[in-house]
């Protein structure tokens, strides 16, 4: 038997934060995947403790600088079930605008700047090929597009300051709402070009048995509302449950290679997927009308089993998203009155969840007789991927060990980029260890 | 040519919503300072080139034994360093934890908190290592970013102003919230950079520039004691992002723990 070997390599760049990846192979068997979170934890639940309910929005964008909306909107509508606040069908869209800008910023930022990087041999969007030049104009307008519907809503585009639990601090303003038109109507066709060129990469032949985990609304790709859904990859119907009923289907585990929480599917802790690939699937025949016919003629079949995929998917959401805002935008003649419907806190609990660009995010919590919050509970997409990721990397290792460290390194980072991970965190690389026993 | 100076982007504990700006900025950074070189930026580039780096941008908090050897390896590696937002300037939002008790922290979010490794507070850089320049907000702005790089790239003082948000109010001639409406604002108090847009949109500062010079809190606090604001309010609204800054986290510890209020 040979000596074990150790190998340390910088690699998981062009993700938000960072990781690392531990691989035991011993005979030519992989024994041992372990996705490393090392994030530093920063406590926000237990930090949430003690707050006031109208604190919370603000409070909780500082988790993810990447997609700050998901995360109020989330919590907003949470404690509106809290509270028993019913905002209308005004808020609603207005909110629905807002994910539309934060899906297109950051899809347009994984795609063009993190991802594409992959499939056209370059290290970086600083370093683009000639020939691609265009797609990497064209992304930063959608991702400078998405960010001015953050800021035109939110006041700013990170962290924005004016979502509000029960609606908006202010009314926003119609006019610069509609002042977006221009801008829409030329990303919808923006992203059908860009989906053009991502369906064409050369894409890893690596499909995988998915049970994929989203929202599902009726009659709307699902943003900020519909009920939890699961399909498999024989097409059987899995779940569909009230947002409510997260708790009965998903449980949570510490791992000890990881400062994030890793989810798995009940019976039986399976490991699921969610994000982009993950919506796209269970929620096709939902899509706008424009995007739907993109995704049926970029030359991609959907559903599909192959993770690689995800960029092609973030493409056409990116198709979806301009589609929507758009006619949102349209239909915006007037500023919304009253903007917020203020309540007095008081005691109760109240759960939701949304579509964050990288998939379900989960909110519950939990008022106490003060009016503050007396427990807070926060499922992010990535560590709902975590098991995921982990068991993707074992069935694409055994295709990998024959190349060098490097090589299989680099692989098994192309995979995880896939996932869009967040991972907000203090390292900077990916540390892959490969004990070859 | 002169050759490129050299920047370099570090992550400690933070969202990487300052980091999202410096992408924000990559069309203006690009055409101010062709000449810069990002160096190493793993958010955004593979290959990293190593140091000694001229300008270093350090965004996140000290809140792990790993990341104290790290800082001042970088420090060591950079020319002029730079912390960039309120985590790297102030410990940010996970320095709430440094009111309470580390393991009980740990153990309500985690089963094994042995697995955990994390300090008992989370610090501002300047607590490890000196820094050059100190870039606020929560986030950051992209503007100051942009005139921070440019002036260090031609050797003069960044011009970031030190004057609290009021100034910012009239300046947009935005109807002052605490006149108006009763709102205790923390704008007099906070530091300028975001171009007021809470009063803009009818609510409080709630501080994410960081606390003006001389922001004579104490004051202001007691103002809105005596209009009527209670105690607790106050004392939450100062302990947020830049809690741990030396004079909101003082101002929170009178409000708690002092007696009365000083009667303006």
């Amino acid at each position: 038997m040979n000596q074990p070997r150790n190998f340390t390599v910088k690699a998981l760049t062009r993700v938000e934060g960072a990781g690392g990846l531990r691989v035991r192979v011993e005979d030519g068997r992989v024994e041992l995947v372990e996705f490393n979170i090392y994030e530093p934890p920063r406590f926000f639940e237990r930090l949430l403790r003690g707050r006031e309910v109208r604190e919370v929005p603000d409070i909780v964008a500082r988790i993810c600088g990447i997609c700050p909306v998901a995360y109020q909107v989330t919590a907003c509508q949470a404690l509106e079930s809290a509270l028993g606040i019913v905002v209308g069908p005004e808020i609603r869209l207005l909110r629905r605008l807002l994910a539309c800008g934060e899906w297109l910023q950051s899809h347009a930022l994984h795609i063009h700047m993190l991802h594409a990087p992959d499939f056209l041999g370059c290290d970086s969007c600083f370093t683009y090929p000639e020939a691609y030049a265009e797609l990497l104009d064209r992304g930063l307008r959608m991702k400078a597009i998405g960010s001015r519907i953050i800021q035109v809503l939110g006041g700013r585009s990170v962290h924005p300051i004016n979502v509000a639990v029960g609606g908006f601090h202010r009314a926003p303003d119609a006019t610069a709402v509609r002042g977006l038109i221009p801008d829409l109507e030329w990303g919808m066709q923006a992203a059908f070009d860009t989906l053009a060129t991502v369906s064409t990469f050369a894409f890893p032949d690596f499909t995988q048995s998915y049970e994929c985990v989203s929202l599902r609304a009726p009659e709307s790709y699902p943003m900020n509302e519909g009920r939890i859904v699961s399909s498999t990859s024989t097409g059987t119907a899995g779940l569909d449950i009230p947002i409510d009923d997260y708790p009965e289907h998903f449980v949570e585990r510490q791992v000890p290679h990881s400062t994030a929480l890793s989810s798995f599917i009940l019976p039986g802790e399976r490991p699921y997927l969610c994000g982009p690939l993950a919506r796209l699937n269970n929620c096709l025949a939902d899509l706008p009308d424009g995007a739907r016919r993109a995704a049926d003629t970029c030359g991609i079949e959907w559903p599909s089993r192959n993770i690689f995929h995800s960029i092609a998917a973030r493409a056409i959401e990116v198709a979806a998203s301009f589609e929507e805002a758009l006619a949102i935008a349209r239909i915006c003649h007037a500023s919304i009155a009253p903007c917020r419907i203020d309540s007095t806190p008081h005691a109760g609990t109240g759960s939701h969840a949304t579509e964050a660009p990288r998939g379900l995010l989960y909110h519950r919590y939990e008022i106490g007789d003060d009016g503050l919050i007396a427990g807070a509970t926060i499922i992010p997409p990535t560590s709902q991927n975590q098991a995921q990721i982990e068991a993707d990397v074992r069935a694409l290792l055994p295709g990998l060990l024959s190349f060098s460290d490097n090589d299989a390194a680099a692989g098994c980072e192309r995979l995880i980029r896939s996932y869009d991970p967040c991972i907000s965190c203090a390292t900077h690389f990916l540390t892959l260890h490969i004990d070859r026993c | 040519m002169p050759k490129k100076p050299r920047l370099a982007v570090f992550k400690f504990a933070s969202c990487d919503g300052c980091q999202l700006q410096v992408l924000d900025a990559q069309d203006s950074l690009l055409a101010i300072a062709e000449r810069v070189e990002i160096a190493h930026f793993p958010e955004a580039r593979s290959q990293s080139l190593a140091g000694p780096y001229d300008i270093g941008l350090v965004e996140g908090s000290i809140s792990t034994p790993a990341d104290i050897a790290r800082i001042q390896e970088i420090r060591r590696e950079c020319r002029f360093l730079v912390t960039i937002g309120a985590c790297a300037t102030a410990g940010g939002i996970q320095a709430l934890r440094n009111w309470c008790r580390i393991d009980e922290v740990v153990g309500s979010v985690y089963a094994s908190p042995v697995y955990v490794e994390s300090l008992a507070q989370s610090t501002p850089i300047s607590e490890h290592v000196p820094v050059d320049f100190e870039l606020r907000g929560c986030p950051i702005d992209t503007g100051q970013l942009v005139e921070l790089i440019t002036a260090v790239v031609i050797g003069r003082q960044p011009r970031v102003p030190r004057h609290s948000v009021c100034v910012e109010c009239k300046e947009a001639g935005t109807v002052c919230v605490t006149v108006a409406h009763g709102i205790a604002c923390l704008g007099p108090a906070t530091q300028a950079g975001c171009g007021a847009i809470c009063p803009a949109h009818g609510r409080e500062c709630f501080g994410c520039y960081g606390p003006a010079e001389q922001p004579n809190l104490v004051s202001l606090t007691g103002f809105y004691e005596h209009r009527g604001t209670p105690r607790p309010h106050l004392a939450r609204l100062v302990r947020s992002f830049n809690a741990w800054a030396p004079d909101f986290r003082h101002e929170g510890d009178r409000l708690e723990h002092g007696t009365g209020a000083d009667s303006p």
